[in-house]
Order: structure tokens, then C-alpha cells, then sequence
């Protein structure tokens, strides 16, 4: 029990809790007077004001940055193009909108709704692309009706243009919409749905120097979507320029050779690994990816024969047929068994192997044969019996020389390694011994082995410059929107084949031969004005017993050249392989030839030289053989 | 053990009101945070074990005789103000002012405990004071010097709120002891060159921004005046009924700063409306004016003058934090008890709620 005192101070104390109890009560009454002025008087006030509050960001596309080609011609660029977006919240009614929307543009309404649904779940008041490239017309419709189409915007985009239109489309690529995978992986943080990104080529491998960065504006808008005003503003990135090592109008010349044929050409320029040409015939249009791809072209993509969409140049794995010869004549020399033109062999149209009989494509014999002959003439027989003495290792040691058999690292995707078979190699794969006469189809160049048109030009660019193998190089510089130079590449020595150039001499003037002396067969690379060394191939698809008239397409052998220019100085190489073209004299060399005749061109600018029409085709047959217990397979993939 | 006359003698009124408000901040809690992305446990759900936790707390403290304080008083503040040194030397950084004390298992925050301890100090210093007829000037300047330093000690810090809440608890406190018209003209006297002074020399830019900005809101729309225009914006858009309850747009769009804290008032205006906030005001006048009845009913000074202390603690946290939102006050970090989140407002208020069930439940034990 406590004492109880100030008796006095306590009674005070409690009489004051009455007063303080009032002066309480009036404060309360204080605030909610204010609030009664705030929620009653002012209501409908800051009920607008709420309304109107309300921030949006409105990204600005970065404009993509530039392909050009080596003389600073603008290969890809972008022009503007239109789409319909829409801020879901602030819809009131959306099956109404979009039944509007599909009548008023002629748009497919299930199409809008799944593009809706498909972008659900981002940001708040972010617009959505429910649909890309729309037309002018459509566009003043919607302007037309924008008080009665609340949440409905549209956004401009730049939209890329492949002023070549299907010129080098494999080489450039594509660009399309993100994919939600992509979204949703790293390094895809900036990308929004509705946001381009390159699928293939130049576009894919240099996405992130071309894509630039978006910019937006921090907007305050009413509820209607009408922009109030400002808040802040970040300007867009416009993306890098790649600048290629292409030219294009040695391009445009390369693919109008090769017509309606399928097939593919690399052209290089020998002393650095440029390259001056990359050709995939037939292509595609790749603007049609960035928009909607009618469904009958995509159709006709995919059924077509030829298959436009793929890029041959750097996934078509072909036999290399009979220049790859030239990598078994270099294995001859290199080992001994060849000491230069004075060691022959004598053709008599065939070549025994056990109980095999391989023949030479012609029946009739080629008679005493050099290296010189059998480089020209393309005789079979010389090399069964070279690649035999040698053994398939020592070929494929040769081969590996010039680095074949691996992917070049060209920097695009999906580049193929090709294939040069070894004994090892078939024990790993098949799990059986080599046999002896499998060596003889590889000699050939048929067989196991397979190259890449990018791996044909660059066996021949080492050839002719003697040993330096350069890695094929398809951009020049990285440029700036301001044509500043941020990046520049220069040509990279990935190795050297390490043999000697007499060696190199003695092939040359065989390839030489084979261009532009009696009995060659490459006759038909003959251009005017300059010397040029090369050498046929054809590549058997499928065996044939007896080769007539009439072979369906899908089963005609393959036609290839490999070339170089001018002879006595060598600058561009180039590779040639026109699939089903049967005849590597009559169907690629002609193409070669106009391409070194388009770089000559492209040498001196102001002439105008008249295309060469050099038909006068030399036949050639080379791999026709028969055996029994061998199976050649000639593969196209 | 507790004695079995006061569990008859339980306050159901001060814990009907208390739990009242508690719950409607728990259900304006879980609406302010449905915009948010959360890692780990929501808010609402947090606040949930916060309440429980101060419940317990509270009923910890009724058990044991509020007298035991008196004899303890003098001891906390002591400890306290070495606390309040500590933190200025020692203490965790955050959002430019250095409140928190790390004590290994968990953090404190002295400030917010000097607010409890300033009430028991002056509850014990005044029970035997004599101040029939009211205070002189004279009289009050020992209990002013108890007061200023730690009100200085907070204000270094800096935290502007705390240290005015505290210095508010003390001056109501002195004017329920009782004070002479001349000291009161004396105090305002010298109150307003003191201001000058506190403006000029303690007053940090970010503060005197905020004082500048409630005078003229206009004066910084995107800067910290952006906060009263939009909480005053969230709560006139309210009206009459409310948007409803997770239909605020000032909420859900998240144009309010610190919405499930300080601003969780502002919240529940746009969503409730004047009818919504009547109510809530209802509940807390009632709890004010009961609080000042426990006062009243009290037969011992100290219990009397604990009962007030802590009732004037709630009293102005209320009224500052509502009088910011509503665009009255200016924007200072107080909470609004038992309604705002957090877990050090929930157990200091609920410490008092302890320690006034406490003198509640022993108003008939003499």
C-alpha cells in the first residue's frame, strides 16, 4: 500500500482529464472536418486528378543499324512501318474492342486476341503489338476512330529493307520478333514482346552491335490515353553499321550466274581471307520474316527442291569430287611417291583393287599420264593409284594441312565442319578396320569426304597464295551511326600449310593447264582478259550403273570449280558447286569464270565489259566406277 | 502469481478497441501490398505475428505492478540516453540517418524506446513534485532539462519525428501535472527564437525542405512535396464510400510513398472512404478519451500520470501521422499505431497498451 499524497495535485490532475478529454474531441473534429473538405467538398477534384494521374512509359525503338558492303553500299536499312498496340488496362471491354478493331481493319480476330493473351502478364500500362505492319490506310482508320478506341495506340516502328531484295539473304539474314524463349533466357533483359531480333546471318551474329538501345519517354496521360505531358525523356541508341567484306555487285553478278540453278559460291580474296561474294542460290526474301510471311511462300520455301532456306555456302556438305584432287596430288608430293611431272602412270581407263574395278571417266584411257595430264584431263586413274600408294592417312594428314575437316570459324551459325576420313576415324564411327580400296574413291575426292563451299575456296586461295590458310572473313568494320569506326577487323593467318612452294608451283600450272590448254577441262572458266587456274569436280549423289539422259534432278551429280586469278598473281579464289549441275566443267566453271569477270569489273568501275559467253563446253566424267564390294556414297548435306 | 481479482478486473474496452484497429490495419496492409512484389513472408502476414508478438508482450506486463517502474525509472533513462550516445557512435546507417543499434541478436532503436521511457521518467519525477496551483517557471525547468537531453540526442541523429513525438509526450504530460498561465506565455516566448535556432543550426536540408514543401506543396511537385500531393490526391478521390477495398488507383498504381507505412491512412481513405475514415477516427477518439479515463479512474499519481503519458503518446501519433496524410502536417516519419506496418511501432504502442491494461486492472487494489 502507498502512501497517498498531494492529495491537492492529484484532484487538479484529474479535473484536467475533462478539459483534456474536450481538447481532444475538438482535434479529432479537426481532422475530420479536413477530411470531410478532402473527400466530400474537393472529391470530385482529386477524383479527376487520380484519373488523370497517371504515368506512362512509352519505349522508343532504337533504330537497327546498317548492313553495307565493302564500298560502303548500303545493303540493309530500315524504313518505317506502323503497328497496333493497345495498353490493356485501360480497356474497359475487350471482346468489344477487338470485334471493333477486326471489322473496322479487316484484321483476323483470333489472331488479335492470342497475340493479347500471348503478352499478358508485363508491365502495367505497357502497350502490346497486336499487330505489326500495318498499312497507311489502316492507320487513318484507326486516327479516324481514336476517341472510340480507348487504349488503342500506334507505335512506328523502324522496319528493316533488304534493298537487294533476295540477294545474299542467307548471308544477311533475318530479322524477326523475339521469342518468348528468348525473352525469357538471359541476355535478352532489354527486349520486350513485339521487339525484333536477328534469327540468322549478319543479323543474328552481330544482334547485339546492330540492335542499338531503346530509348522512351516517361509520359503522364489522362484515362482516355491522351498524352498530358512529358515527364522525362531518354533518346534511343541507334545501332552500330556493320560494314562487310562483300562486294555487292560481284554479288548480284555471282547469283544471277548461277540462274535457276541450286547451288552455292564463295569467292575470297587470296591475300587476306575477304570475302568477296557468299552465295546460296536460290534464296528467299527476308523481309517477309520481319512481317507476316504469307503462308504460300512459306509453302513454296518449304517445298521447293532446291531448299531456298538453307544456306548452302555454309552448311552444304559436299563430296568435293575431283578437286580435291588437288589435296591427293600435294599428299603424292609430300610423301614421295610423286616427284614431279616426271613420274607417270598410265591410264588404261580402269584400275584394279583386289576384285574391285575403278573406273576412270573416260573408258577409253588416258594413256601415259603426269601430274600436269592428270590435273588437266582430270584422269581417275592417276590418283587411285597415287591415293593408294600413299594410304588415306597421309591424304587426310595433307588435308589437314589446309585445315579441312574442321569448321573455318567464319563467325556465323551453324557453320559445318565437313568431313576428311582417316582409318582412325572409321574405327570410332563404324567400328571396322579401313579397307584398302576405300582409299581409292577418297583420292578422288568422293567417298567419306565432304567440304563446304567455304572450305572448297579456302583450299584453293591457300593453293594460290602457297600455304597461308586465312580465316574467311565477312565483316570489315564496325561503324557508328556517324560512320565512326568502332570495330575493325583484319585478316587473320590461321595457319600455314607448311609445304614448300615448288611443290604449290607444280600444281598451279597444272590448274592452269586445266583452264587454258587443249584437252582441259575447265575450259569454260575461260574469261578474256586474265589467266585463271582451277579445277573441276563432279560429285556423285547416288551410284548409277549406266548414267543416261534423263536422271531425275534429285539424283544428277553435283558440278564444282575451284578457281583463281589472275594466274601469275593471285587475288581472288573462288569455289563454285552447282548441285545436280552434273558436269563440273560445263555447269560451275562457266559461273566461276563470271565471277572473277565480275571482280575484274568491280577493278576498274567506269568500263562497261560485256558478259563472256564461253559454251564451249568440254565433257568430263570423273568418279564413274563400278565395284563390287565398295560402296561410294556421294552425300548433299 | 497474478492475482485473481484482476483478471475480473480486465480492460475489454481498451483491448476490443485496440484489436479493432489492429485488424483493419492488417486488412489495409494486405490491400497496400498486393502491387508489390514480395520475396518471403507478405507484409500482412508479418504484421500478423507482429501484433501477436505485442499482444504477448503486453500481457507479460500486466502481470507485474506497474508501481515496480517507479522504482526503475531513473535506471532506463539513464541506460537509454547511453543507448541514444551509442547509436550516434556506433549505429547502422540507413536512408541517411543513423536510428538503428545493433545488440548481435537483433536491432533497437533507442529513439523509439525513449519515447516509452520519457513517460515513466516523468510519471516518477512528477509523483512527488509539488505543483499545487500549477507549475512556475521555475519549476519547469528541471523537468525541460530531463527532457532536452534527449530530445537533442535525437534530433542529432537526425529523426525530426521522434524527437518532436517525445518532446510532445513530455509538454502534455507537464500541462496535465499543471501549469500557471505564465509559465505557458513564458514558454511561447521563448519557443519561437528556439525555432530559429533549431532552423538555423539543426535543422538538416531534407527537413527544411519538408517544412518549406508543406507551406507550398506546389514548390517541389516531383520532389518530396510529391508525397503530400499525392497522398492528398489517394484520399479526396476517396469520397464519400471509397473505391473499394484493392480498387485504390493511387494504391494499387503505386503513386503513394510508403504506402503500407506512414501513408497506410491515405490507403485506407481511398479505398474506404469519409466513411471508412469516420469509423477509424471513431474507434481512435474513443481510445484516446479512454486512455484519459484509465488517467482519470487512476487513485495513485503515478498511475495517473503513466496513464496520460502513454494515452498523449498514441494521441500524437495519430494525429501527426494523419495530419500529414490529410496534408496538415508536414511529412515526418511517424506511424500511425497499431494501423501503419512495422514491427518496432507495434510493440512500443503495445508496451503502452501493457502497461495501461496494467494500471486499468488495478484501479480498485489499494
Amino acid at each position: 500500500m502507498r502512501q497517498k499524497r498531494f492529495v491537492r495535485e492529484i484532484a487538479e490532475m484529474k479535473q484536467r482529464t475533462i478539459l483534456l478529454s474536450f481538447v481532444v474531441a475538438v482535434i479529432f473534429f479537426v481532422l475530420l472536418v479536413r477530411l470531410w473538405h478532402l473527400q466530400i467538398l474537393s472529391a470530385e477534384d482529386y477524383r479527376n486528378m487520380s484519373e488523370n494521374n497517371r504515368l506512362r512509359f512509352v519505349p522508343i525503338a532504337a533504330s537497327r543499324g546498317a548492313i553495307m558492303d565493302r564500298n560502303g553500299t548500303v545493303m540493309v536499312s530500315n524504313q518505317p512501318s506502323f503497328s497496333l498496340a493497345v495498353i490493356p488496362q485501360e480497356v474497359k471491354d475487350k471482346d468489344a474492342l477487338l470485334d471493333q478493331l477486326s471489322s473496322l481493319l479487316d484484321l483476323d480476330r483470333a489472331e488479335l486476341a492470342e497475340r493479347w493473351a500471348k503478352s499478358m502478364g508485363r508491365a502495367k500500362y505497357y502497350p502490346i503489338v497486336l499487330a505489326s505492319n500495318i498499312s497507311r490506310d489502316q492507320v487513318e482508320i484507326i486516327e479516324e476512330n481514336r476517341l472510340r478506341l480507348p487504349g488503342v495506340d500506334i507505335e512506328m516502328k523502324p522496319v528493316r529493307e533488304y534493298k537487294g531484295g533476295i540477294i545474299a539473304s542467307h548471308l544477311l539474314g533475318y530479322i524477326s520478333e523475339v521469342s518468348e524463349d528468348d525473352l525469357n533466357s538471359q541476355g535478352f533483359s532489354d527486349y520486350n514482346p513485339g521487339d525484333y531480333v536477328g534469327k540468322n546471318g549478319i543479323e543474328r551474329s552481330f544482334e547485339s552491335e546492330l540492335h542499338g538501345s531503346d530509348g522512351g519517354r516517361q509520359l503522364e496521360v489522362d484515362a482516355r490515353g491522351r498524352v498530358l505531358r512529358t515527364i522525362s525523356e531518354s533518346n534511343p541508341v541507334v545501332g552500330n553499321s556493320v560494314v562487310l567484306t562483300i562486294d555487292s555487285t560481284i554479288q548480284k553478278k555471282a547469283e544471277k550466274a548461277f540462274g535457276e540453278q541450286a547451288g552455292a559460291a564463295v569467292a575470297m580474296d587470296v591475300n587476306s581471307g575477304e570475302i568477296l561474294a557468299f552465295v546460296s542460290n536460290p534464296g528467299f526474301d527476308p523481309s517477309l520474316f520481319s512481317g507476316k510471311m504469307p503462308p504460300d511462300i512459306w509453302k513454296s520455301y518449304l517445298e521447293d527442291k532446291r531448299r531456298p532456306l538453307e544456306n548452302k555456302a555454309l552448311t552444304g556438305q559436299y563430296p568435293p569430287g575431283s578437286t580435291f584432287k588437288i589435296i591427293t596430288a600435294l599428299a603424292g608430293l609430300e610423301n614421295h611417291k610423286i616427284d614431279d611431272d616426271r613420274t607417270t602412270v598410265n591410264c588404261t581407263g580402269s584400275y584394279k583393287v583386289g576384285t574391285s574395278t575403278f573406273k576412270c571417266w573416260n573408258k577409253k584411257g588416258h594413256g601415259t599420264t603426269n601430274l600436269k595430264k592428270s590435273l588437266r584431263e582430270s584422269c581417275d586413274v592417276f590418283y587411285y593409284q597415287v591415293g593408294g600408294n600413299v594410304g588415306v592417312d597421309h591424304i587426310a594428314a595433307t588435308a589437314k594441312k589446309f585445315m579441312l575437316g574442321a569448321s573455318l570459324g567464319i563467325g556465323l551459325k551453324n557453320e559445318k565442319s565437313g568431313l576428311i576420313p582417316t582409318t582412325e576415324w572409321k574405327q570410332k564411327r563404324f567400328g571396322k578396320r579401313w579397307i584398302y580400296g576405300e582409299t581409292m574413291p577418297v583420292a578422288i575426292g568422293q567417298g567419306y569426304v565432304l567440304m563446304t563451299p567455304i572450305q572448297l575456296a579456302s583450299m584453293i586461295s591457300t593453293v594460290a597464295n602457297e600455304g597461308t590458310i586465312y580465316r574467311p572473313m565477312l565483316v570489315k568494320r564496325i561503324v557508328d551511326a556517324d560512320g565512326k569506326t568502332i570495330k575493325a577487323f583484319t585478316p587473320e593467318k590461321m595457319g600455314s600449310t607448311g609445304i614448300s612452294a615448288d611443290k604449290f608451283k607444280l600444281i598451279k600450272q597444272g590448274l592452269y593447264a586445266v583452264v587454258n590448254e587443249p584437252g582441259g577441262t575447265g575450259g569454260a572458266a575461260r574469261v578474256g582478259e586474265i589467266k585463271i587456274a582451277g579445277k573441276t569436280g563432279t560429285s556423285q549423289v547416288v551410284k548409277l550403273r549406266d548414267s543416261k539422259q534423263g536422271t531425275p534432278y534429285q539424283y544428277r551429280d553435283h558440278a564444282l570449280f575451284v578457281a583463281f586469278a589472275p594466274y601469275d598473281n593471285p587475288q581472288i579464289a573462288v569455289a563454285v558447286v552447282v548441285e545436280h549441275g552434273e558436269h563440273g566443267g560445263s555447269a560451275a566453271a562457266p559461273i566461276a569464270g563470271r565471277i572473277i569477270q565480275a571482280w575484274l569489273d568491280s577493278k576498274k568501275p567506269p568500263q562497261k565489259t560485256p558478259m563472256p559467253q564461253s559454251d564451249d563446253d568440254e565433257e568430263e566424267e570423273d568418279g564413274q566406277q563400278t565395284k563390287e564390294d565398295v560402296t561410294v556414297k556421294g552425300t548433299n548435306d | 502469481m497474478i492475482d485473481r481479482r484482476l483478471l475480473t478486473n480486465i480492460d475489454w474496452m481498451l483491448a476490443c478497441l485496440v484489436l479493432a484497429i489492429c485488424l483493419l490495419g492488417i486488412l489495409n496492409i494486405y490491400s497496400a501490398t498486393t502491387s508489390y512484389k514480395i520475396i518471403g513472408s507478405p507484409f500482412y502476414i508479418k504484421q500478423i505475428y507482429w501484433m501477436t508478438f505485442g499482444i504477448g508482450i503486453a500481457l507479460v506486463l500486466c502481470t507485474i505492478d506497474y508501481h515496480l517502474l517507479e522504482d526503475f525509472s531513473f535506471w532506463m533513462y539513464g541506460f537509454i540516453l547511453v543507448l541514444l550516445v551509442a547509436v550516434l557512435i556506433f549505429g547502422r546507417r540507413s536512408m541517411g540517418a543513423t536510428r538503428w543499434l545493433n545488440l548481435g541478436l537483433f536491432n533497437v532503436q533507442p529513439s523509439e524506446l525513449m519515447k516509452l521511457v520519457i513517460i515513466i521518467t516523468f510519471a516518477r519525477f512528477f509523483n512527488n513534485y509539488h505543483s499545487a496551483g500549477g507549475m512556475s517557471v521555475k519549476d519547469v525547468l528541471p523537468p525541460l532539462g530531463i527532457l532536452a537531453v534527449p530530445v537533442i540526442l535525437i534530433m542529432k541523429q537526425p529523426d525530426l519525428g521522434t524527437a518532436t513525438l517525445v518532446a510532445l509526450i513530455a509538454i502534455s504530460m507537464m500541462f496535465y501535472v499543471g501549469l500557471r498561465w505564465s509559465t505557458v506565455v513564458s514558454f511561447v516566448l521563448v519557443t519561437i527564437p528556439m525555432f530559429w535556432v533549431g532552423w538555423t543550426y539543426f535543422l538538416h536540408p531534407y527537413q527544411k525542405n519538408r517544412v518549406l514543401d508543406f507551406i507550398n506543396p506546389e514548390r517541389s511537385r516531383l520532389g518530396s512535396g510529391y508525397h503530400i500531393i499525392q497522398s492528398k490526391i489517394a484520399v479526396g478521390s476517396g469520397g464519400l464510400a471509397g473505391k473499394g477495398f484493392i480498387k485504390g488507383t493511387q494504391t494499387q498504381l503505386r503513386f503513394l510513398p510508403e504506402q503500407h507505412t506512414d501513408f497506410a491512412f491515405s490507403v485506407f481513405a481511398e479505398e474506404w472512404g469519409f466513411v471508412g475514415c469516420l469509423v477509424l477516427i471513431v474507434i481512435y477518439l474513443s481510445l484516446v478519451l479512454w486512455g484519459l479515463n484509465i488517467a482519470r479512474r487512476c487513485n495513485d499519481r503515478f498511475g495517473s500520470l503513466l496513464a496520460m503519458g502513454v494515452t498523449a503518446m498514441l494521441f500524437w501519433h495519430i494525429v501527426i501521422n494523419m495530419g500529414m496524410v490529410i496534408g496538415m502536417f508536414p511529412v515526418v516519419g511517424v506511424p500511425m499505431p497499431f494501423f501503419s506496418y512495422g514491427g518496432t511501432s507495434m510493440i512500443t504502442s503495445m508496451v503502452g497498451i501493457g502497461i495501461l491494461q496494467n494500471i486499468s486492472m488495478r484501479r480498485f487494489m489499494f
